[in-house]
């Protein structure tokens, strides 16, 4: 098992500015992790860091026994997928974690099956409408059957219709066992999806809590002004 | 004015006779061109791939000295190339002074520094949209390197054909390295030369006219495949 | 794709040496070739003994020093100082005769300085800086610049310090010189088979011709196989043997444009 996730006094820093403040946490299996915050509150930036795609300036991060590079998948905000087709971008996943070539396709068609993509397999994935693209993304990342999966702000560029299909497809993986974290500053999608929330204002982590907890009675004053939609950006 | 409407005739009987010299001309030009082009673009573009998604000391001077042998004079190239290729030079054992190999390799060294750095630009630009999905996916350094230059393989088909320019319209290092030896490593550019310093202006024009003819149908060649690619493969 | 890589193959072939038809390579003038000789002679030669005469045409200093560096099989030029120059350097096994032209001094028919019709070739000169006429030089180290060299000398005239902007030092072959003289109207010292061949006249004739110091002889050496094993000597040397015997001498002097003979055989 590659988690707890353990974070231990995490800085990060760029351009000379803070972004990320002495962050610590342990994030153990089972409830999905919703990471809320206005933007700029240094949600990507935190996500990034997890998933291994920066390095903190101080402090550090671990995760438990295992694969921890194999074992876990991210979905971007927006989906980068390469110039062939659905199916070929899901077997190019599979190929880099070396799944024999025989079993490859057989589990892409399967993880396109998961997200209701089966019959686009052979057209190109750059003509695919955004919700589909981000299906596409979602179903590549989940072909290798991650222990985590990230999700960076995944429907904040798409309709509503698109963002229901997307929030029913993690839905599924949830309860299929995989570990959802997911960083947005929707609060209806936190609600509808999350099973707890880390907040986070100007870079420091101000609470953490159940979901229904944090709604209904934050514990911290910027949580309070967030939910009450006074606090949109930083 | 008078001299081009009699150069365009010229050329016209020129492609029209089929006269066997002037067919044994096109075809060593053509081939001595094409083949520089195809091992300049096979060490080029991964050369220029691995700069581009690089991150190593010096880098920066790399990239501005690339850029910089783009505009290596030809002369100086076949100069060279001479004088390693010279029974007094180094590699004189070889033989292959005044033969169409070694046009093919002063002509290799001449493009080879404009398709990697074209190709530097492009998958640098690329890695931009690209590096954070795919390092995501556990993809890295040659690998990510060469799916980049795959994704962008249409792109890169205009810094081949800026080689294949190059190699084409040359004549300072194919003169020095071949010798224009009659029957033997006489191209077109250097058959215009020679043409040119015995007086007959008219034939040299009406040379020229084809050999331009000649690179415009290549770059019309390649736009229609890189068309009918594109069309198949989004 | 697939032309592609036969005619790479092809060419790889081609380079090899050892895949090669029997050839040697010969190093010679501008000059020479432009008159159109070789095309003349070496078909003769090549379907007579089956081997590929590769001519690599330079300037006289040049085609010589192609032969120092081992490059050429044979040389063969007209400056009989330098040839015995690199003779005695060690770089030549023998030097021959071959065959003799001379050389023209051109102008415009406007002719500033006054010199058409003359015979006195050294006059001449005197006359054109004089006038400070436009003079183009080969300023290439060719046979050619060579004679002019000696003429300016003959006659009196220190032509690196008296030379001024009237005398335009091209650098440059017979062709491209006589191209500029025509385009500026200069007068131009050529050797008379270039002449015959050239096309882009313009104004220009022939003023003086005749002098016996604008005589111009040929020779042909083989290059040392002792200070370059890689020469090919038996090659080489058949091909001088041919050039000098009445088979070859006769060929020279078959060559002719518009019925006039190009080249005078004097082997001994």
């Amino acid at each position: 098992m590659i988690l707890p996730l353990k974070l231990e006094d995490v800085f990060f820093v760029a351009a000379g500015r803070v972004i990320l403040e002495r962050i610590s946490a342990e994030i153990g299996a089972g409830p999905s992790t919703i990471i809320l915050g206005a933007n700029g509150a240094g949600k990507s930036v935190l996500m990034r860091l997890m998933h291994g795609l920066l390095a903190p300036a101080s402090g550090k991060i671990r995760w438990g026994n295992g694969d921890a590079a194999r074992l876990q998948a991210m979905v971007f905000q927006r989906p980068v997928l390469l110039r062939r087709s659905a199916l070929a971008n899901v077997t190019y996943a599979l190929k880099l974690a070396r799944v024999p070539r025989a079993e490859r396709e057989r589990l892409a068609l399967e993880a396109l099956e998961s997200v209701g993509l089966a019959a686009f397999a052979p057209r190109p994935a750059r003509v695919l409408s955004g919700g589909e693209q981000q299906r596409l993304a979602l179903a590549r990342a989940w072909a290798l059957h991650p222990e985590v999966l990230f999700l960076d702000e995944p429907t904040a560029s798409l309709d509503p219709t698109a963002t229901r299909e997307i929030e029913r497809v993690i839905q599924a993986f949830d309860a299929a066992g995989t570990k959802i974290i997911m960083a947005t500053h929707n609060l209806g999608q936190a609600r509808r999806l999350g099973d707890e929330v880390l907040f986070l204002h100007q870079g420091r982590l101000v609470e953490r809590a159940p979901v229904e907890q944090f709604f209904s009675r934050p514990a911290s004053p910027e949580a309070a002004a967030f939910i009450k939609g006074e606090l949109p950006w930083v | 004015m008078e001299g081009l409407a009699e150069a365009a005739r010229g050329a016209l009987r020129l492609i029209v006779s089929g006269d066997a010299t002037l067919g044994g001309i096109v075809l060593l030009s053509l081939g001595v061109s094409l083949s520089a082009v195809l091992v300049a673009t096979l060490v080029g573009l991964p050369l220029g791939a691995a700069i581009g998604v690089g991150r190593f000391p010096g880098r920066r001077a790399v990239v501005v000295l690339l850029n910089a042998l783009m505009g290596l004079p030809p002369v100086v190239v076949g100069l060279f190339v001479y004088l390693m290729l010279s029974r007094a030079g180094p590699l004189g054992s070889l033989g292959i002074l005044f033969t169409p190999t070694a046009m093919v390799i002063a002509q290799t060294v001449l493009i080879l520094p404009i398709i990697a750095a074209l190709c530097r630009q492009a998958v640098e630009d690329a890695w931009a949209e690209y590096e954070e999905q795919l390092r995501s996916l556990g993809a890295t350094g040659l690998s990510a390197a060469l799916t980049v230059v795959w994704e962008i393989r249409f792109s890169l088909l205009t810094a081949v054909l800026a080689g294949l320019g190059r190699a084409s319209a040359e004549v300072g290092a194919v003169m020095i390295v071949g010798g224009n030896i009659d029957g033997v490593t006489r191209v077109m550019t250097t058959t215009i030369a020679l043409e040119t310093s015995k007086g007959d202006l008219p034939l040299a024009l009406a040379l020229g006219l084809v050999l331009i003819l000649l690179v415009i149908a290549l770059n019309a060649a390649a736009a229609y495949v890189k068309d009918a690619a594109q069309r198949r493969y989004g | 794709m697939g032309l592609i890589l036969r005619l790479l193959c092809t060419f790889c072939l081609a380079g090899s040496a050892s895949a090669q038809p029997r050839f040697i390579t010969v190093a010679s003038t501008t000059s020479t070739e432009q008159s159109g000789l070789f095309k003349h002679l070496l078909p003769i030669f090549e379907s007579k003994t089956g081997i590929q005469v590769r001519v690599v045409a330079l300037g006289t200093g040049q085609a010589l020093d192609m032969g120092r560096r081992g490059d050429a099989d044979v040389v063969f030029v007209h400056a009989k100082p330098l040839e015995e120059k690199f003779l005695a350097e060690g770089f030549g096994v023998k030097r021959h005769d071959v065959m003799y032209n001379d050389f023209v001094l051109i102008g415009p028919k406007p002719d500033p300085a006054k010199i058409g019709g003359s015979r006195d070739v050294l006059e001449a000169f005197r006359k054109i800086r004089a006038a400070q006429a436009p003079f183009v030089s080969r300023g290439d180290r060719s046979g050619t610049h060579f004679a002019e060299l000696e003429i300016w000398k003959t006659a009196g005239i220190d032509i690196a310090r008296d030379k001024g902007p009237w005398y335009r030092d091209t650098g440059q072959g017979m062709g491209p010189a006589l191209n500029i003289a025509a385009g500026m109207n200069g007068y131009i010292l050529a050797d008379r088979g270039t002449w015959l061949s050239f096309k882009n006249r313009g104004e220009l004739g022939v003023l003086v011709e005749g002098d016996k110091r604008l005589f111009n002889q040929y020779g042909i050496m083989l290059v040392n196989p002792r200070k370059h094993p890689s020469v090919k000597q038996q090659l080489g040397q058949a091909f001088i043997d041919w050039i000098l015997s009445p088979e070859g001498q006769n060929a020279i002097a078959g060559y002719k444009i518009g019925g006039e003979q190009l080249f005078f055989p004097n082997s001994e």
